[in-house]
């Protein structure tokens, strides 16, 4: 017999209860620590931290242990966190010109001032499970060079030198925030990048390959990729100069396009560009592909109708946080509405049946 | 939690939100564009809903949360729990009782008052989204108020079918002058839209708020031969008899039988304390 359900609230308690305790998993294994996930997990780290816009690598340690490692709920839980944060002001824009490589490649040439850095990369390993971590975690002996001093210039300014790339326009005025303001289209350049450094890996990478599959292609090069730390400085009113207040690493993606030119400019390189949090080489290489995609307007190109090319697809449907939200509230009850349609598929149906048969009748 | 400002949002955050509705209700079912914070709950969980109901609340007013029409649905829990915590008002599930109202997909039986603020959680806030998907091409249409795509839409609907086929989420212009989206409340709830009370639509993913004034005008969009019908399911309530209710359908057994009751679990409740019985009514008080 049906009783009108009662005890949500005990439901939810229990499924709360039921949940730390699949978190903790079998109480025989130790604990993971925040710090172990830190140093050992720092790619996740790096993801929740750049998805989360948020630079914190303890909270997101936390926020991925708690959200047991699923990634896209840590970065819900930073993003949530972040939200409640004061704002005391914002930094000087930082220079990546000097920034301390712990990873610098050129793709478009041999090689440069500053040289080909690999830094820790997976790109020459064999995808060979490594039985050998299993057991145990000893780590070969790295050889120690000396760090660079002097800054690394950044490879477009040589080709920028020779007016062979296009460039950037320059501006002093505050950028819009996409955090306080609502987003409304079109939207500008620095809205875009925020929108797509922030956007969901996955989807930003599936549009970037979209362009490289030929929907809206731009045959990039990457210019410039580098890894590593960079200083913030922020200005503060009391003291009337710029202070150092912390450290951030950052992967920067300069890609460099084909252009040939239009009816007002010569043919030239284009760029696009990609800057995101922590070591997130895959992400900053596909947010540079998909910036370069959105500025077809401003470069005079032809759109070709291709999704990396529609702005407001790509940036509306970008934020993970907003797309599992969306997706996931198809779980909530909507029995109210399922049973308005119900009605009407049932009066359809019926005054559907009754034409059939008075037409049958007729006959 | 005393680590948070009162209902959670910061002051300068509820400032903003407040700005939108008061906009909102001077342009009535216009959708003011506002800049939604993420939420402690996830986007398309009522996150508009509630942070129109934070920037709205004082302490001195009384919370019903409601989902479906019920207080104790699983996420109007969580929202009335999040409001005890972050804001300490007091709650009730008495329609009656209470001063700001959250609901998502339900408007209450019983009359609102002029004191009272209804606040809706709202998918999707633009009507013209699923016959236009582009932002920058609907906001065009509600300025030009060029709303014959929609009318193209019902009337197809009717050639087709033989009767206008959207059954919730039913779109209504308001004074005259806005289309709107009513958020997905069943069409019988439609004619309830011309309230006492204020009317707010929160849709925080979509970062939009519109509201609709006391006594304002709402009709829900229909042809001179085919009006408007707001419809239930052809019954009364098993548990209280109303007939006037909102119903859902229940399926009791594995032979397929149904009982209908109330949505609206006060409504319903209230009715059997005053005394009325419906059908299966002996059954369920044993």
């Amino acid at each position: 017999m049906y009783v009108a359900v009662k005890g949500g609230e005990k439901a939810i308690e229990n499924a709360h209860a039921w949940l730390a305790e699949e978190r903790r998993g079998a109480t025989d294994v130790a604990e993971l620590s925040l710090a172990q996930i830190r140093e050992q997990l720092s790619l996740a780290v790096n993801r929740v931290m750049a998805e989360g816009s948020l630079y914190d690598p303890d909270l997101a340690a936390l926020a991925i242990k708690q959200a047991r490692g699923d990634l896209i709920e840590a970065i819900f839980l930073i993003r949530a966190y972040r939200t409640t944060l004061p704002r005391f002001g914002h930094s000087n824009p930082v220079e990546t010109g000097e920034m301390a490589c712990d990873r610098r490649i050129s793709a478009t040439f041999k090689d440069a001032p500053g040289g080909q850095v690999l830094g820790p990369t997976f790109d020459y390993t064999h995808r060979l499970l490594d039985f050998k971590l299993a057991a145990d975690g000893d780590v070969p002996k790295v050889p120690e060079g000396s760090a660079r001093q002097e800054p690394t210039p950044h490879i477009t300014e040589f080709l920028k030198d020779e007016g062979l790339i296009q460039d950037e326009p320059t501006s002093d005025d505050t950028p819009g925030d996409l955090t306080r303001e609502p987003m409304e289209f079109p939207a500008n350049r620095p809205l875009r990048l925020q929108s797509l450094t922030r956007g969901d890996e996955g989807f930003v990478l599936g549009m970037a390959y979209s362009t490289q599959r030929g929907y809206a292609r731009n045959h990039a090069f990457v210019g410039e990729l580098r890894i590593g730390k960079v200083a913030v400085e922020m200005d503060i009113p009391e003291l009337g100069f710029a202070i150092d207040i912390g450290e951030v690493e950052l992967t920067e993606c300069e890609t460099v396009n084909q252009f040939k030119g239009s009816k007002t400019e010569p043919p030239q390189f284009t760029r696009g560009y990609g800057l995101v949090f922590g070591q997130s080489e895959r992400k900053a290489i596909a947010m540079a592909l998909v910036d370069r995609a959105l500025r077809w307007k401003e470069l005079g190109e032809d759109n070709l109708g291709a999704p990396a090319q529609d702005e407001e697809f790509v940036l509306s449907h970008a934020d993970n946080i907003q797309a599992t939200g969306f997706l996931e509230h198809i779980k909530l009850p909507h029995y109210v509405d399922f049973q308005s349609e119900l009605e009407l598929v049932r009066k359809l149906r019926r005054e559907a049946d009754a034409r059939i048969t008075s037409k049958e009748v007729a006959e | 939690m005393s680590a948070y400002n009162f209902a959670y949002l910061d002051e300068q955050t509820k400032r903003m939100i407040r700005r939108a509705i008061l906009k909102g209700l001077a342009i009535p079912g216009y959708q003011v564009p506002f800049a939604s914070r993420e939420m402690p709950m996830p986007y398309g969980w009522g996150t508009g809903g509630v942070q129109v109901s934070a920037a709205t609340l004082t302490p001195e007013d009384t919370l019903k949360v409601i989902d479906q029409g019920a207080d104790d649905t699983t996420n109007a829990v969580s929202i009335r729990k999040f409001f005890e915590k972050t804001a300490g008002v007091e709650t009730t599930e008495e329609t009656e009782k209470a001063t700001v109202i959250q609901t998502r997909h339900r408007i209450p039986e019983a009359k609102l008052r002029e004191d009272q603020i209804i606040v809706y959680q709202v998918p999707i806030p633009e009507p013209l989204r699923f016959l236009e998907p582009r932002e920058t091409e609907t906001r065009k249409m509600h300025s030009l108020e060029e709303y014959g795509l929609m009318h193209v839409k019902l009337y197809e609907d009717i050639s087709q079918h033989g009767a206008i086929s959207t059954a919730y989420a039913y779109p209504v212009k308001v004074c005259g002058r806005y289309v709107m989206d009513p958020s997905p409340i069943p069409k019988f709830d439609n004619p309830k839209l011309e309230m006492d009370a204020i009317q707010l639509f929160g849709a925080g993913r979509e970062q939009r708020i519109y509201a609709v004034p006391p006594h304002t005008r709402v009709v829900s969009l229909d042809f001179e031969d085919y009006p408007f019908e707001a419809t239930k399911a052809d019954h009364p309530c098993d548990l209280c008899g109303a007939e006037d209710s909102y119903l859902d359908e229940v399926i009791m057994d594995d032979a397929g039988n149904r009982m209908f009751v109330c949505s609206d679990t006060d409504y319903c409740r209230s009715r059997r304390e005053a005394g009325h019985m419906g059908r299966l009514a002996e059954e369920n008080a044993a």
